[in-house]
């Protein structure tokens, strides 16, 4: 039996989604910037799918950019403002649990002079709403928290977040890509103006991906050509990725029993002693699972796992090329030996209570086996 | 995730001489839970010879490996032969390990070699008692 647990890393390409992106391959394969018959159903079908996504988000069309995926919405937005507001200020308020895509960007900005404010997050991973508006300075250019975290599924509240910079008149970027197509997103009640979005999280297709930027915004472009997407993303578009975007999200919708499944392996997983939750209990994404298993490791788990046909993640140091445990895991105050023994299970709506039970099994006996290995299983 | 030799996976899935023995001599302690590998080496030594061996350890797939391996190369040695077993014998002996974990988890050579020591400091006070 295979058994696939790691949607936070990717997801399976809906079949549906493949139908509909097909004819853009072989047929209607036109460049969206050609003028013919070719160039312009291309740009019909394009323009359909924009239609779509940002309603999808109660955004305008020309609101959405599309890009090659998270990790470049996410530049172009940072990198973007820092740009476009130089002049006004070089201060920049994020968390210690983004995404590499935001938490890299920012320290590049730093070495050109920029200053970067990392919020802390409590043992939940949520970020502390007074220390957020107590850093906002009046040089502060952007806030960048991310919707929900990649690896403990924390949600943070969003709308708070959004008011208050709105009502301090500094931009709110979010990086959503964990959490669009699994919980509500509305770009206007969250006074969001900047959002990064993923197809292949949500059984859409890789390489696809889009930058909500609310009208008005400034934005100055990092990739330069053609002027392609308002100017902001340059490069022929994908006509058959942004297609399988708006199936992916339209079929996001269908009901789905992740959050049962999901709260049963909790709950199952909770059974095993000296086994320890992260994240937010009730606050997190519906398919997230992430859990410490005492004095054992998890590279160690994710190989017998594998062995046995299930695929899951890992926050240990051991299968990092750092060789330093998760970044979101200490900043949620984890110690090391602790959160190496970290391993994340990612649901999604074609898991099946089957194969939910088949790990749960499994899992037992694997981390079982290894405690009875451990030195520190028995003298604890 | 690095990529392991069928052996280390051998080693990994169904390590040799795992637990306490019921009866030994020394034990050497190496790592750290920090990093994330701890390793226990147990030794039962008879006539300056290793006779039993067995091993507890914390760790990745490449620390049970290499483990179960140095208590595989160990066993049936005088302590002079087990002492000069090297971290280079233990992963040449599983066929290689990556790069990343030669020095973070390659640590159950030292463990034998602390076993040893302890074995012999014993050894030494127990003759200075017995004089």
């Amino acid at each position: 039996m295979r058994v696939y647990l790691d949607n936070g890393a990717t997801t399976k390409t809906d079949p549906r989604v493949v139908q509909e992106m097909m004819p853009y391959f072989t047929e209607m394969y036109g460049n969206t910037a050609s003028l013919h018959s070719f160039g312009q159903e291309a740009k019909e079908a394009v323009e359909k799918a924009r239609g779509f996504i940002a309603s999808f988000i109660n955004a305008q069309p020309d609101e959405i950019v599309f890009t090659s995926g998270g990790t470049e919405s996410d530049n172009i937005a940072i990198q973007g403002v820092a740009r476009a507001l130089s002049t006004k200020g070089k201060h920049i308020i994020t968390s210690k649990i983004e995404h590499p895509a935001v938490l890299e960007v920012c320290k590049h900005l730093e070495k050109e002079g920029y200053e970067v404010t990392y919020l802390n997050v409590d043992k939940h991973g949520l970020v502390n709403l007074e220390q957020l508006e107590k850093s906002i300075r009046k040089d502060t250019i952007l806030v960048s928290i991310m919707f929900a975290n990649n690896e403990i599924g924390t949600i943070q509240p969003i709308k708070d977040i959004g008011e208050i910079c709105r009502k301090h008149g500094v931009y709110f970027h979010t990086d959503a890509v964990q959490a669009l197509g699994k919980v509500p997103v509305d770009v206007k009640e969250m006074k969001i103006d900047l959002l990064s979005g993923s197809a292949h999280k949500i059984h859409g297709p890789k390489g696809v991906g889009l930058l909500y930027v609310r009208k008005g915004v400034k934005l100055a472009p990092i990739i330069l050509g053609g002027g392609h997407e308002q100017g902001l993303r340059s490069g022929t578009t994908n006509t058959p990725g942004i297609v399988g975007f708006a199936k992916a999200l339209e079929l996001s919708k269908e009901p789905n029993n992740m959050l049962e499944l999901r709260d049963r392996i909790i709950n199952e997983l909770l059974k095993i002693p000296e086994t320890i939750l992260n994240g937010h209990p009730t606050q997190r994404l519906p398919n997230n699972v992430n859990v410490c298993f005492k004095y054992i490791e998890g590279e160690a788990i994710l190989l017998h796992l594998d062995q046995a046909g299930i695929a899951v993640s890992t926050g240990s140091a051991c299968s990092s090329l750092k060789l330093q445990p998760s970044h979101v895991l200490t900043a949620i105050g984890l110690p090391p030996e602790i959160a190496h023994g970290s391993i994340r299970i990612t649901l999604s709506k074609f898991t099946t209570e089957q194969e939910v039970d088949y790990f749960i099994n499994n899992i037992k006996r694997i981390v079982h086996n290894l405690r009875e290995l451990s030195p520190f299983w028995k003298n604890r | 995730m690095p990529m392991y030799s069928k052996k280390v996976m051998e080693h990994f899935t169904h390590p040799r001489n795992m637990g306490k023995p019921k009866e030994y001599d020394a034990v050497g302690k190496v790592g750290n839970p920090v990093c994330g590998d701890v390793m226990y080496i147990y030794i039962k030594v008879k006539e300056n010879r290793i006779v039993d061996i067995g091993f507890e350890t914390m760790g990745c797939a490449a620390a049970i490996a290499t483990s179960s391996m140095v208590t595989e190369l160990a066993k049936g040695k005088t302590l002079e032969e087990a002492m000069k077993i090297t971290r280079d014998d233990v992963a040449e002996s599983l066929e290689g390990l990556p790069p990343i974990k030669m020095h973070c988890s390659n640590l159950a050579a030292d463990g034998l070699r602390a076993a040893i020591m302890n074995y012999k400091k014993k050894r030494e006070k127990e003759q200075d008692k017995t004089t």
